[in-house]
């Protein structure tokens, strides 16, 4: 979409009159249980179904202004990266994809690729976040988002700062061909840097979480934090029907599917994520005994004003 | 038998004219010394501009040429004293990947790597290269052992890809592959990895994050399978050619980007009409690069490892 059509084809619309009977920017179809549900509960629900509970995806500036203090955060200047670096074309260039899904982000807060890198309080304490953006050419890895893993690593590093990432991605940028696949190593030393610092690494995997994302940084957090219903997996299902030719079992690959399955700790539901992190913040940063008289007068330890040490050294020694 | 690819018929048909002169000589009819001399220049001929411009989608066909040496062809050449070792300690072992300890030119070395199989049996029994996460599992028991016992680390690297299967999932694929790049760039020995037929994505990346990687001359490494590639970008497995030629697939094309440290030549021909003379170059390699790495003090050698990694795709093709 131009500069032109983003801006005009709204006014456009409201002369012409959408549709009476479902305007469809007021309603949204349910794509679990097919039930309608008025736009302004779906937002004030997180993108979650009243009706079926379903978690449909959540764009990454709403996924970071849930999770830090007052919807409040900055956004990491991310470096810049070869464009187009194989000259790649399918039955479109990829350059031209590339400005095309560009062109779809919405101007303010432009990407420019499908990762946002964050950083900002949680609870009052300096976190540093890392989200993939899906709706940018499916939130696939290639150079730039390896990059912005590696700044986001450096980022807590450097203050201090736990890490969390936010996988949305169905794997590894083809278009990059082999400059994907070498992401995998690059975002694995991003975050071993990160656990080699002793600062916690989180890992929230949402639908999707596949391919080679799933294969590197995303199975290697302290702790993995699974939105319910999330598809998690390495190969793909239909990749896996044709190979195995059999009907894949129910809930396969799902979050449950994996907490069954002993490969993430916690399925939490999207309004329970941040008081998860923020408790699990403190357990595994404060460790030193704080005052249980102060602690236990807050109903929730997440939201209890704890003690925050003066460095990160009591924190669990990851090497 | 020798299996010739589509693109070597005028060769298989010039040996095989040269096969039957022979023929006919032992049985004392002809005399066609001559003849068998014109025709053996000309196929060498042949053999050396065919293999002088394939096209990447050829390098493909070579690299999974059911003759080209494997894994067992290499260890059974390399090593000395060699003992194969088996399982992830937890639920199987896997054929796939295979691994073990043996003297490598005098020095004791754990090698790892994957088997493909040389004839249907051995490719059904070592499920085409492709493994299961007990695979990977094996592999980083293999790298933490050399580690322990500060010895270097040699991988060769020939599969399509993990294996995408229901049992795989269940065992955490993507985790232990994972766990297996980690391990890679973690330990304190040197790992020298060569992509020695097919780098199949994930599945090759788990044994090859190394210090030295090392590709031979027609082997292929990449995200993607050309006809999966095709499938998904192209709608079409027949594109499956121009799909191989956009990844940059070929070991030149990963040298120039920077992926790779060194191509490694075959013997005229490739991998598969001279496999003794291809493990021996492949063995001079690594010999090379290990003396140099073993040089080298740990520390220093994870470091360094690390951020060649990290410097990696910051450029592409000029
Ligand atoms: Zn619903």
């Amino acid at each position: 979409m131009s500069w032109l059509e983003r801006y005009v084809r709204p006014k456009i619309k409201a002369l012409v009159g959408a549709k009476p009977e479902v305007p469809d920017n007021l309603w949204h179809k349910c794509d679990n249980c097919g039930q309608m549900i008025f736009h302004r509960d779906l937002v004030a629900n997180h993108h979650v179904c009243q009706h079926c509970n379903h978690h449909m995806r959540l764009p990454a500036e709403q996924r970071l202004e849930m999770l830090f203090d007052d919807g409040e955060y900055d956004r990491a200047e991310l470096p810049k990266t070869p464009l187009d670096p194989l000259k790649f074309r399918d039955r479109k260039r990829y350059s031209d994809r590339l400005k095309e899904a560009q062109s779809k982000q919405d101007t303010k807060t432009a990407n420019k690729d499908a990762i946002i890198v964050a950083h900002g309080k949680m609870e009052g304490r300096a976190v540093v976040v890392a989200a993939f953006d899906f709706s940018f050419m499916g939130g696939s890895m290639g150079v730039a988002v390896g990059e912005g893993i590696v700044t986001a690593a450096h980022l807590a590093v450097f203050q201090q700062a736990p890490l969390i990432i936010i996988p949305a991605t169905g794997g590894a940028r083809m278009q990059e061909g082999i400059l994907s696949l070498m992401q995998m190593p690059r975002t694995v030393i991003a975050v071993q840097e990160v656990k080699e610092a002793g600062l916690p690494f989180f890992v929230l995997l949402t639908d999707p979480t596949t391919g080679g994302v799933s294969a590197s940084f995303a199975m290697l957090g302290d702790i993995h934090i699974a939105e319910p219903g999330a598809v998690i997996g390495f190969a793909g299902r239909r990749v896996i029907e044709q190979t195995v030719k059999e009907t894949l079992p129910d809930g396969f690959q799902t979050a449950e599917y994996l907490l069954e399955h002993g490969m993430v700790d916690i399925v939490a539901p999207r309004t329970q994520i941040r008081p998860t992190i923020i408790r699990l913040i403190s357990l595994l940063m404060d460790g030193k005994p704080v005052d249980m008289a102060e602690a236990s007068s807050d109903k929730d330890a997440a939201e209890g004003d704890l003690d925050i040490p003066d460095s990160a050294e009591s924190g669990p020694d990851k090497t | 038998m020798r299996n010739f690819l589509d693109f070597e018929q005028p060769i298989a048909e010039l040996e095989g004219k040269i096969e039957e002169l022979r023929h006919l000589a032992d049985t004392g009819e002809v005399n066609i010394a001559d003849e068998v001399g014109k025709l053996q220049t000309k196929v060498d001929r042949l053999i050396t501009t065919t293999y002088a411009k394939l096209t990447p989608w050829q390098k493909v066909q070579v690299a999974r040429h059911p003759d080209r040496p494997h894994f067992k062809n290499y260890v059974s050449r390399m090593f000395t004293d060699y003992q194969p070792l088996s399982g992830d300690r937890s639920f199987a072992d896997d054929h796939a990947i295979l691994g073990g300890i043996g003297r490598f030119r005098g020095r004791s070395c754990v090698v790892i790597g994957h088997e493909k199989g040389g004839d249907t049996q051995a490719r059904i029994k070592h499920n085409f290269g492709m493994a299961r996460p007990e695979g990977y599992r094996k592999a980083q028991r293999l790298m933490e052992l050399a580690e322990r016992f500060q010895l270097p680390v040699i991988t060769l690297v020939d599969t399509p890809g993990a294996y995408p299967g229901v049992g795989a999932e269940e065992r955490g694929q993507s985790e232990a592959i994972a766990r297996s790049i980690e391990l890679c760039l973690n330990i304190r020995v040197p790992l020298v990895a060569t992509i020695i037929g097919e780098g199949g994505s994930g599945g090759a990346i788990a044994l090859a994050a190394g210090d030295a990687v090392f590709m031979l001359e027609n082997s292929v490494y990449s995200v993607i399978s050309p006809e999966g590639c095709a499938s998904i970008l192209w709608r079409s497995a027949e594109e499956a050619q121009t799909a191989a030629e956009a990844l940059r697939l070929t070991a030149q094309d990963l040298e120039k980007l920077k992926v790779i440290d060194r191509v490694i030549k075959e013997p005229v021909g490739g991998a598969h009409r001279e496999p003794d003379e291809a493990v021996d170059k492949v063995s001079d390699e690594i010999e090379a690069a290990l003396t140099d790495l073993c040089a080298m003090e740990p520390g220093a050698l994870r470091a360094r490892r690390r951020e060649k990694f990290l410097a990696m795709g910051r450029h592409g093709l000029s």
